[in-house]
C-alpha cells in the first residue's frame, strides 16, 4: 500500500472528525428524523386505501384476554397444562405398541441370529443388549409423547402466542434487573437450551445476555420434558385417586416448568444485584398478528424440525450410552461392577438429599444428552437392585409394556414420592447438557462463565433437594 | 400482480415456465449470483427463503427467530443462486449482534441483489429499513409479501408508484401461500443480470451542514475506493463515528471489498 494511500486514508478520517463535531451532537437523531420523514412521504404516495382497523375486533379482544394483567398468565398455565395432560393421556398406548414391536419381537431376533453367526459374547451383550436396546427404548419412550407435545407447542407458535407469553413476563423480567427480551430467549429454550443461549443474540447489553444466557437452563428443554412427563405420571399420578390422575400429573408437570420460570427470574434479580449490576435496558417488543396455523405445514415441520431432530440426538447418544451402560454394568473388580461400585459409594449422600445413587451415575452417563436419563435410571436400578424377572441379565435393557411396569421396577429398586419428586426437581436443576455447555462457550467465549452456568444449577439442584427432603421426612416420616 | 407484470412481456417471462426454478436446497457448489434477504422481523423471510430454497428452515411467528444466517440455494433461468436468510433489523444503525449481522452481510458480503422483504399491511414503519438498506446497496428488489393479509385489512398498495419512489423493483407476494414467487425470481433475475437498472431513494439528510459534509467525504472515499457503491454511506458512518467502519477504512478491508462470491470468507458473526 503506497504512503499517499495511507496519507489519503488519514486525511478522510481527520475530516470526518472535525466534521463530526461541527454537525453537532444530535446527528444521529437528525438522521433518524429523515428516513422516518421520507418513509412517510413514500408510504402517503403509495398507499392508497388504508384500512380502517389495522387491528381487527376479535384479535384486539383475543389480545385483551391472553395478554390481560389478571388473566394473561394464568390462561398461560392452563393451556400449557391441557397441552401435558393430552401428551400423558394419548402417548401410553403407543409407546406400549412400539415397545412390544422392538422388544419383544425384534429384540429376540437379533439375539438369534448373533447366535446363528456365533457372535463374541461380549460383543454381543455391548451391540444388541446395549446399543440396539437403548436405542429401542428411547424410541418407544421418547417418540410417542414428542410426537403429539410437539406439533401441539408448534401450532400455538405459529398462531403467534409466543410473543404474548413474552409480553406477559417482560414486565416481571425488568423488575428482576434482566431484559425483557430473556422472555423470548427464555421461550425458545422450552425447545432446546442450546438455541435458547444462541438466542440471545437478540440481547444488545452484555450484562443482559449474560443473565439471559445463564439462566436459559432454567427453561425445560425437549429433553427433559418427557422425564417429568413419565416421572409425575408414574409417582405423582399414583398418588392420587385413578380419575384425577392424569390432571394431577399435568399439574405437577407445569408446576415443574413454573417454577423453574420463576427460579429464572430469581436468579436474574440475584446476578442483576450482584455479579453482574446494572440497569435494565428498555425496548419495543411488537405483537405479531395472529395468523390461522398451517396444520399440515405445522405437523410436517414439527416433525421434521422437533421430534425427529430430538430422537436423532437420543439415538445418537443413546448408542454409546448404551455401550457405556452394558459395560459398567458388566466390567467388574472384586465382584462388583463399576456401577455398583459407585452407586455403593455414592448411595449415602445421595440418599440423605432424598436421591439416590443409580440416579447420580445416569445423569453423569446422561451429560451429552438429557434424552436418555430415564432409559438409563431404569436399566441400571433393575442391575443394582438385581430383581429377578425384569431384564436378562446385567446391563441389558429391558422391555417396559407400560408406565405400571416401569413403576414396578422403580417401587422395587427403592423409590418413593420424595424420590420421584426429587428426580423432578434435579431434572430441572442441574448442568447443562454438553451442547449447551459449548453453546455458552461458544457464545460467551469465557471459561468462566460457562463454568457458573453449569455449577449454578447443580449446587442449587442439590440444596433444593436436601430441604425437600427434609421436609418430606419430617411430614410423613 | 397485473400491475407489475404489464410493463413486462408476459409470453417471454421465464417466471410463467415453472419448469424453470429448480430449488437446490444446500446443495450449492458454486453459485453465480448471491441475494441476501433482508427485513424487518416477523415480516416472513424465512418463508420466502423456503419458498425459494426447497429447504425446510423453521418458520415461526415471532420476532428474532432468525439469528444467525441462514444459506440455500436455487437454481434460475439457467443459472445458480445462493440465498442468504439475514437475521430480521428495524434498523442498521445500532449496534445490537443481530444488526450488525445483517449490516455487515449487505455491506461486506456485497450481495449481487438485496431481496427487502415487507410486511404490507405495515408498509410505513418498513419503510424505514428498506431506505437504509437502499443507502447502503443499489441492487435491491422489494418483496411486498403478507399482502393477504394486507387485503384482508382493506390496505391497498400502489406498486407501481412505490416502485417509481423507491427505484427499485416491487413484488407483492404472499409467500405462505406461493403466491408472488414467480414474480419475485424473475425480478431478482432481471436486477441480478443487469436488464433492470435501480435508481434507488437516497435520503434527504436533514440540515445543508450535513448535506455538505456527506458530500465532501463521500468524494474523498470515491477517490480512495472508486469502485465503492455506497460512499454516501460510509461517509454517514464515519461521520457517526461508526468503529467497524472506522477500522475497515484504515486496514483497506473497504478496497478489497469489490465482489466476494464465496460467503464462508465473509467476517463470522460476533
Amino acid at each position: 500500500m503506497s504512503g499517499i494511500e495511507i496519507n489519503k486514508k488519514e486525511s478522510l478520517l481527520a475530516a470526518a472528525n472535525n466534521m463530526r463535531w461541527e454537525i453537532g451532537e444530535n446527528f444521529h437523531d437528525t438522521l433518524m428524523e429523515s428516513i422516518y420523514a421520507d418513509a412517510a412521504v413514500i408510504a402517503k404516495k403509495s398507499v392508497l386505501k388504508k384500512g380502517k382497523k389495522e387491528y381487527t375486533g376479535w384479535e384486539q379482544k383475543l389480545d385483551k384476554i391472553v395478554t390481560s394483567r389478571i388473566f394473561g398468565l394464568p390462561l398461560m398455565f392452563v393451556m400449557l397444562a391441557v397441552v401435558f395432560w393430552l401428551t400423558i393421556e394419548g402417548a401410553n398406548v403407543p409407546s406400549a405398541m412400539l415397545a412390544s414391536l422392538l422388544l419383544d419381537d425384534v429384540h429376540p431376533l437379533l439375539k438369534e441370529f448373533s447366535a446363528y453367526i456365533g457372535l463374541a459374547w461380549w460383543l454381543d451383550g455391548v451391540l444388541i443388549d446395549g446399543a440396539y436396546l437403548a436405542m429401542a427404548w428411547v424410541v418407544s419412550v421418547m417418540l410417542p409423547p414428542m410426537a403429539i407435545f410437539f406439533p401441539m407447542f408448534t401450532l400455538l407458535e405459529d398462531f403467534g402466542y409466543l410473543p404474548r407469553v413474552a409480553f406477559n413476563m417482560d414486565n416481571l423480567f425488568k423488575r428482576a434487573g434482566a431484559h425483557g427480551k430473556q422472555a423470548l430467549t427464555m421461550s425458545m429454550g422450552f425447545g432446546c437450551n442450546a438455541a435458547g443461549v444462541i438466542a440471545t443474540r437478540i440481547i444488545d447489553s452484555p450484562r443482559e445476555r449474560l443473565i439471559a444466557i445463564i439462566t436459559n437452563n432454567f427453561a425445560l428443554c425437549n429433553g427433559r420434558w418427557p422425564t417429568q412427563i413419565l416421572i409425575a405420571s408414574i409417582f405423582i399420578g399414583a398418588a392420587v385417586p385413578a380419575h384425577i390422575a392424569g390432571v394431577v400429573s399435568a399439574g405437577a408437570v407445569v408446576g415443574i416448568a413454573v417454577f423453574g420460570i420463576f427460579l429464572s427470574l430469581v436468579v436474574s434479580w440475584g446476578l442483576s444485584k450482584t455479579v453482574l449490576k446494572g440497569e435494565a435496558s428498555t425496548f419495543s417488543l411488537e405483537l405479531p398478528p395472529y395468523r390461522p396455523p398451517r396444520i399440515l405445514q405445522t405437523l410436517y415441520t414439527s416433525l421434521i424440525d422437533r421430534t425427529i431432530f430430538v430422537l436423532w440426538r437420543a439415538l445418537v447418544f443413546a448408542v454409546p450410552a448404551g455401550i457405556v451402560i452394558w459395560l459398567v454394568g458388566n466390567v467388574s473388580f472384586e465382584g462388583l461392577s463399576i456401577a455398583e461400585i459407585f452407586v455403593n459409594w455414592s448411595d449415602p449422600f445421595a440418599i440423605f438429599i432424598g436421591l439416590n445413587g443409580v440416579i447420580m451415575l445416569a445423569y453423569i452417563i446422561a451429560i451429552p444428552a438429557n434424552e436418555i436419563v430415564i432409559p438409563t435410571i431404569l436399566m441400571l436400578t433393575v442391575m443394582t437392585a438385581g430383581i429377578e424377572g425384569a431384564g436378562a441379565g446385567a446391563g441389558v435393557m429391558f422391555e417396559l409394556e407400560s408406565a405400571s411396569a416401569t413403576q414396578d421396577i422403580l417401587t422395587a429398586g427403592g423409590w418413593t414420592l420424595l424420590t420421584g419428586i426429587n428426580l423432578m426437581i434435579f431434572s430441572l436443576l442441574h448442568n447443562p447438557c454438553s451442547t449447551t455447555l459449548f453453546t455458552i462457550y461458544k457464545e460467551t467465549k469465557s471459561m468462566k462463565w460457562t463454568i457458573v452456568s453449569a455449577l449454578l444449577p447443580i449446587v442449587m439442584g442439590f440444596v433444593l433437594c436436601f430441604f425437600i427432603a427434609q421436609v418430606y421426612r419430617i411430614i410423613i416420616g | 400482480m397485473s400491475n407489475l407484470n404489464s410493463a413486462h412481456n408476459c409470453a417471454v417471462c421465464p417466471a410463467h415456465n415453472p419448469g424453470n426454478l429448480k430449488k437446490l436446497g444446500i446443495n450449492m457448489e458454486s453459485s453465480d449470483y448471491v441475494i441476501a434477504l433482508a427485513g424487518n422481523p416477523n415480516t416472513g423471510k424465512s418463508t420466502v427463503f423456503n419458498a425459494l430454497t426447497g429447504l425446510r428452515q423453521h418458520t415461526g411467528n415471532w420476532p428474532g427467530k432468525t439469528v444467525t444466517r441462514a444459506e440455500g440455494g436455487y437454481e434460475f433461468d439457467n443459472k445458480k443462486y445462493k440465498i442468504i436468510d439475514l437475521p430480521g433489523t428495524y434498523s442498521l444503525l445500532s449496534t445490537s449482534t443481530d444488526e450488525e449481522v445483517a449490516r455487515d452481510f449487505i455491506l461486506f458480503g456485497q450481495p449481487d441483489v438485496t431481496v427487502i422483504v415487507v410486511d404490507a399491511s405495515r408498509l410505513e414503519r418498513n419503510l424505514n429499513l428498506v431506505l437504509q438498506v437502499l443507502e447502503i446497496t443499489d441492487r435491491a428488489v422489494l418483496c411486498l409479501n403478507l399482502i393477504d393479509e394486507a387485503r384482508r385489512h382493506n390496505i391497498e398498495i400502489d406498486v407501481r408508484a412505490l416502485s417509481k419512489e423507491l427505484g427499485i423493483p416491487v413484488v407483492p407476494a404472499a409467500a405462505r401461500q406461493g403466491e408472488g414467487i414467480p414474480e419475485l425470481l424473475k425480478m431478482i433475475n432481471e436486477v441480478a443480470t443487469g436488464k433492470f437498472v435501480c435508481k434507488p431513494h437516497r435520503i434527504t439528510a436533514g440540515s445543508k451542514k450535513l448535506n455538505k459534509s456527506v458530500e465532501e467525504l463521500s468524494i474523498k472515499i470515491s477517490e480512495l475506493y472508486p469502485e465503492l457503491p455506497n460512499s454516501r454511506w460510509i461517509a454517514l458512518r464515519l461521520l457517526e463515528g461508526d468503529q467497524r467502519i472506522i477500522d475497515a477504512v484504515k486496514n483497506g478491508d473497504l478496497g478489497t471489498l469489490r465482489k466476494q462470491n464465496t460467503v464462508s470468507e465473509l467476517p463470522e458473526a460476533v
